[in-house]
């Protein structure tokens, strides 16, 4: 009847940026990602990515499960890669010409820069999301970045019925087999079990809204937070080093020459 | 524990319309429930007992919501808008918890009202001890038994310090041992806030001697009867035609003996589970012709995925699970690789959660579904249909749409879908769950005759009484799973 939920959070002891409070770490991957994505260029990718290898050990992940929760992006990196060779703007010499597919000297530099890009906004995202724990992300919204706490817990809320929709959807798939209706049919079985589970999902949501307001959520009053959400030094340090990546990595690539400003065409 | 003030209600004329509704939820209500009283609030399904709960927790309100007649006070005031002041305990375990930790869980309500920060854990502390959860704070609520999920709620309930604690069939979905540890948690939050009480359960045994009144409301509006428990005893036979579950006394049953007939499916060093990790180890099991077998066990045994394995619907894990030469009719002798067609008018199943196997817009269509995929010609559908529809007391609902039928109609509606097409065996997974004394017995009947036509009637239950008056055979399951810290 209760199926266990599978934690995404990885939970390990609060060591180095683990400890930051979540919005520290959203903040300091949108700091890189706004550096990186303001030029399309091998160097400030590369030097950049060689100073978060620093950040990602200090994220407190151990390095396997690291490994396997980014899996994802060093498999994406490459075929991000692989679409600007093949299709990205002809420059210099051109080594292949087939249809659409131009492989030249510009595509290559262009397409190691998007394969260096990639992994340079995606690891550290990854490695600093992977300790974030939805609750203190919701605290940290709301009292640091004074989101409406309405919104905010109600989206906390409904993150929990998430579990429970995947399960929905496996006795949906099963009850259907006990009816008799599995055996043809798949697009239009898999339409009305979709439309059974939005139908499930509106009523379990109703239900928890209930729920809450049962617990005085809406109530009249200024509502007081259980747990603060703090700001303390390793925070500082957090945003710090990643606004210092950013900026050593633009500057890299402007003293290279090679900065090359998406806006500027 | 800070004492609490008790809490007042009074009804006058009250009156509340769902939007989108015809008819009244609750009319014409007078009721006035003293501080510190505890009441036990009965009356058929659809009687309007929840919505009633609710409005006195102050969930009711707004234009959108529905339309309201009369007035409902707590504490002389409107009960809306007084957040906090009334506590409400869901039936569904799963239903009440809002956050992934439990200590977060119990403060959400006290963080609602404003509660200073510093006052929040102490309270915490003192209501998960009231309700005897003994678990760190940073457990995680999603590997919790439905007992103590109950129990947390009540826990998040307690900490606002409400004037009125409202339980709306707070065991109903308990094992025996839930039932227990509820019960004893409410009765001790009682002794010590002196709140007052209202509670809605058909299983009135479990509170008849908490409370010091009894209330059951007319379906049609207003207060049917009341006064103390003991008119349980002396108003029984009339309650019992209600429906209403009467303490000490058993539902009248006609003995019954039937007498089994060959295997239909048979299991050997089974072992059962979802996706291949093992679950429960089962060993040999069979289902006979003319027989009823009851699974029983606590929550989280593996009940559920027994049944599923024994429904063809989930492979086994380990072992094997082989039908019978008289069940398989030409088919495989495995379940699980039949045709989902090919299941219908062999094995049924009715889901511990009705909800999950509606497939039509209203009550008549959903019961003609298997009749229609076996390929029935249409004179025998409408048959087959009109006959269930009678006998599951589901006529004047036959042009409702599932979704909004109540709990105990849901279910019997789910028990139809399946028998519509005559399975040669049945898996009912709780099909006793929010069902009266009345449409209980009536349930009890219906299998027993199905038995006694030769089908091997399978029971995942809960429910001893149930499991007693039908069971030929019984496999308890042992207890696996604890709660973990996250």
């Amino acid at each position: 009847m209760t199926a266990v939920a599978q934690r995404p959070v990885v939970r390990v002891p609060a060591r180095g940026f683990a400890a930051a409070n979540p919005v520290a770490k959203l903040g300091a991957s949108a700091l890189l990602a706004v550096a990186l994505v303001l030029s399309l260029d091998w160097v400030s990718a590369s030097v950049a990515l060689a100073l978060e290898s620093v950040l990602l050990a200090a994220c407190g992940v151990p390095w396997r499960t690291l490994w396997i929760r980014t899996l994802p992006i060093w498999a994406a990196a490459p075929f991000a890669g692989l679409t600007v060779l093949l299709y990205g703007r002809p420059e210099g010499r051109v080594y292949v010409s087939w249809l659409l597919v131009q492989i030249s000297d510009g595509s290559v530099e262009l397409a190691i820069a998007t394969v260096l890009r990639v992994l340079a906004i995606g690891l550290p995202s990854v490695a600093l999301f992977l300790t974030v724990d939805p609750t203190d992300l919701a605290d940290g919204l709301a009292q640091r970045l004074r989101l409406p706490s309405r919104f905010v817990l109600g989206a906390l809320g409904g993150l929990r019925l998430v579990t429970l929709f995947q399960e929905d959807w496996r006795a949906l798939e099963l009850a259907r087999r006990a009816r008799g209706v599995a055996d043809t049919g798949r697009v239009r079985r898999f339409a009305g079990q979709a439309f059974a589970l939005l139908v499930l999902a509106i009523r379990r949501g109703s239900t928890l809204a209930t729920a809450m307001e049962a617990r005085a959520f809406g109530a009249p009053v200024r509502r007081t937070w259980a747990r603060a959400s703090r700001f303390g030094a390793v925070d500082a340090v957090l945003l710090a080093s990643s606004g210092l990546i950013g900026a050593v990595a633009v500057a890299a690539s402007v003293a290279a020459g090679e900065w090359n400003f998406v806006g500027g065409g | 524990m800070a004492s609490t003030v008790p809490a007042a209600v009074v009804a006058r004329g009250w009156g509340w319309r769902h939007a989108g509704r015809r008819d009244f939820a609750v009319r014409g209500l007078d009721l006035a429930i003293a501080p510190g009283e505890r009441v036990l609030l009965l009356g058929a399904s659809g009687a309007g007992k929840s919505t009633l709960l609710q409005g006195i927790a102050g969930l009711l309100g707004g234009e959108d919501e529905g339309e309201e007649e009369g007035s409902l006070l707590l504490d002389g005031r409107p009960a809306t808008g007084q957040r906090g002041r009334a506590g409400l305990v869901l039936q569904d375990p799963e239903a009440g918890i809002v956050l992934a930790r439990v200590g977060d869980d119990v403060a959400f309500g006290c963080e609602n009202l404003g509660v200073p920060p510093g006052e929040i854990w102490p309270r915490v502390g003192e209501a998960l001890d009231g309700v005897g959860l003994r678990l760190p704070l940073d457990a995680a609520t999603s590997t919790l038994s439905g007992g103590q999920k109950q129990r947390l709620a009540l826990a998040g309930v307690l900490a606002m310090r409400p004037g009125i604690v409202l339980l709306d069939e707070p065991t109903a979905n308990l094992d025996p041992v839930g039932v227990r540890e509820v019960r004893e948690a409410v009765e001790r939050l009682l002794d010590r806030t002196g709140a007052t009480l209202v509670v809605v359960e058909h299983r009135t045994a479990v509170w008849a001697d908490l409370v010091d009144r009894v209330v059951v409301l007319a379906p049609g509006g207003g207060v049917a009867a009341a006064g103390p428990p003991s008119l349980l005893q002396r108003d029984a036979d009339r309650l019992a035609a209600d429906g209403v579950w009467i303490p000490g006394r058993a539902i009248d049953l006609p003995t019954w003996h039937p007498t089994p007939g060959g295997p239909l499916l048979t299991g050997e060093e089974l072992t059962v589970g979802r996706g291949g990790a093992a679950l429960a180890e089962v060993g040999r099991i069979g289902v006979r012709e003319s027989s009823a077998l009851a699974v029983t066990g606590p929550n989280g045994a593996g009940k559920t995925t027994l049944g599923l394995t024994l429904a063809g619907l989930l492979p086994p894990v380990g072992g094997s699970l082989r039908a019978g030469e008289r069940l398989a009719a030409g088919r495989g002798p495995e379940p699980i690789r039949w045709r989902s067609r090919d299941l219908l008018s062999r094995i049924g199943t009715v889901f511990q959660e009705p909800e999950h196997q509606f497939l039509a817009a209203d009550v008549a269509a959903e019961l003609a579904v298997g009749p229609r995929a076996l390929g029935l010609p249409q004179g025998e559908i409408d048959a087959r249909v009109d006959e269930l529809l009678e006998r599951l007391g589901l006529v004047r609902l036959a042009a409702a749409n599932p979704f909004t039928l109540s709990g105990g109609e849901k279910r019997r509606l789910s028990v139809g879908t399946a028998l519509a097409t005559r399975p040669a065996v049945l898996v009912l997974d709780e099909p006793t769950f929010g069902q009266d004394a009345r449409t209980w017995r009536e349930l009890v009947l219906l299998l027993r005759s199905l038995v006694d036509d030769g089908t091997g009637v399978v029971a995942v239950t809960h429910d001893e009484a149930f499991a007693e008056a039908l069971a030929t055979a019984t496999l308890a399951l042992p207890s696996r799973t604890v709660a973990v810290p996250a």
